[in-house]
């Protein structure tokens, strides 16, 4: 893939030694090698991607947002979100997993706050854990920014709690899980907490399977989860700031790169079907040229609306001014549905191009999964709230950007 | 402080920052947002305060930290007022 137009091509110094690109690269090719070979069958079998996950694990890239210190890679969001494009290319779920795995890891490494989430870091990255999160609840209407469910004292330095969670993706194969609940059962509805429960402490009843449209892998069943934890398991900061700081321009970066992966890979298949159309006319430009020069404008736009993003949080990622004030929030709102928008609308319009052997479930330029997965970030946290949000903010928003 | 400006503020607040303490009572430095106030409460708050006020935020204004506590927001009246 071409690595045009980036606007931070070297975003902090630790990436400016010369063997770096070259490693960071190495890795991701060893993932993406991985999910093509499996993601037609993980899509099939709509079954989590263990042999992605265990190759990214292999590389160290599990830990990839920690500290060389804590045993991790000290990757900056940049270079994850780069890792995803490439990811993305291959496998949806393989890269939304990943995806959200970072930002519950990026969530640790910058606010853990007790010795015990410090030493949890750490064995993250030394086991190479799988993290996941649940962050919705039944009856909150959506709004992660609010809890029903609370934080109860259960004797001996530990903390129980019950969370009914209408979606905890690959929540059956995480090693730990970080959840959000009110403060304590006094607590107002937005003073939360998050909390991180391992696996061996946690009971998980199925409540609904996965057998969806696409992003098959990412296993996203609806659970009733009870769990006890250590009251150290819990950061002292609230959501609040997690949210604001990290977990939320966090994951909309990383989803958006996932999905400039899918994009490209889709805007790829397209150019190499034309391409091949053309040598057979030569001096005539067959008429999906036309429409491929059109895809392109799409593509310019995306990428540059992705990587911009991400170059905007990564300029922002010390200053908590910045990240809690009102304007990033909403150049993240609106980068979340820009990328939702702007992926299912390229995967189509390639597909248009492709043809009929796009179109075909088996065939070299399929895109049909592609297709499908590209529904995904519509739906997956819906474009109307995330607008609905904004809107409020626009009520006294300057304009600024 | 100005204890005017801080009346306002609380009676804007008890309005529309659906607390779950009383917006007269509650101390100037608690954070509003542990006391139950949404960040789309704090934009009904925004709103309130530029009418009462006849002010705007300006967008440097425009984060958490202004609306944390009755003492940040009453600082931020004041200060717009004197620019």
């Amino acid at each position: 893939m071409t690595e045009n137009s980036v606007l931070t091509e070297q975003p902090r110094t630790r990436a400016e030694h010369p063997d770096r690109a070259a490693s960071t690269a190495a890795r991701a090719e060893a993932v993406a090698r991985v999910a093509r070979e499996y993601a037609d069958t993980v899509d099939g079998e709509s079954r989590f991607p263990r042999e992605t996950i265990d190759e990214a694990r292999a590389q160290g890239l599990l830990a990839a947002p920690m500290t060389e210190a804590d045993g991790g890679l000290d990757y900056s969001i940049t270079e994850l979100c780069r890792l995803l494009e490439r990811v993305g290319r291959e496998c949806t779920s393989s890269a939304m997993i990943l995806a959200m795995h970072y930002s519950q890891a990026l969530c640790l490494t910058r606010h853990a706050d007790t010795e015990w989430l410090r030493e949890f870091t750490r064995k993250v990255a030394s086991e190479g854990l799988l993290l996941a999160s649940a962050t919705t609840e039944v009856n909150i209407g959506g709004d992660t920014r609010t809890s029903t469910c609370a934080v109860r004292p259960a004797g001996d330095g530990r903390v129980a709690l019950h969370k009914t969670c209408p979606v905890i993706s690959y929540g059956a194969y995480a090693d730990a899980i970080l959840v959000t609940a009110r403060r304590n059962e006094d607590a107002a509805s937005s003073d939360q907490v998050v909390l991180v429960v391992e696996a061996a402490d946690l009971q998980l009843e199925r409540q609904r399977g996965w057998d969806a449209l696409g992003m098959r892998g990412t296993c996203s069943e609806s659970f009733e989860l009870d769990a006890t934890t250590s009251e150290d398991a819990m950061f002292r900061v609230p959501f609040e700031t997690i949210s604001a700081r990290t977990m939320l321009p966090g994951a909309h970066c990383l989803w958006a790169s996932a999905w400039l992966g899918m994009a490209t890979q889709a805007g790829l298949t397209a150019r190499s079907v034309v391409q091949k159309a053309a040598r057979k006319t030569p001096g005539t430009p067959p008429p999906s040229a036309l429409r491929l020069a059109e895809l392109e404008v799409q593509l310019q736009s995306m990428t540059d609306v992705v990587r911009s993003s991400v170059a905007r949080y990564e300029a922002a990622y010390e200053d908590p001014e910045t990240c809690e004030s009102m304007q990033f929030a909403i150049a993240m709102n609106t980068l979340k549905v820009n990328g939702a928008e702007a992926v299912r609308q390229i995967v189509g319009d390639a597909l248009v191009i492709v043809g009929i052997s796009g179109f075909a479930n088996r065939s070299p330029v399929s895109l049909a999964r592609l297709y499908r997965d590209s529904i995904g970030p519509s739906v997956m946290v819906n474009n109307d709230r995330i607008l609905l949000h904004t809107a409020t903010m626009q009520l006294v928003s300057r304009g600024q950007r | 402080m100005d204890s005017t400006i801080e009346a306002t503020v609380r009676s804007v607040l008890s309005e529309q920052g659906k607390l779950s303490e009383d917006a007269q009572s509650i101390a100037v430095d608690a954070d509003l947002y542990r006391a139950g106030m949404t960040s789309h409460a704090s934009v009904n708050v925004m709103l309130g305060l530029e009418d009462e006020f006849d002010i705007e935020f300006p967008e440097e204004r425009l984060t958490k930290a202004t609306f944390t506590s009755v003492a940040s927001i009453t600082e931020a009246v004041e200060a717009i007022h004197h620019d």
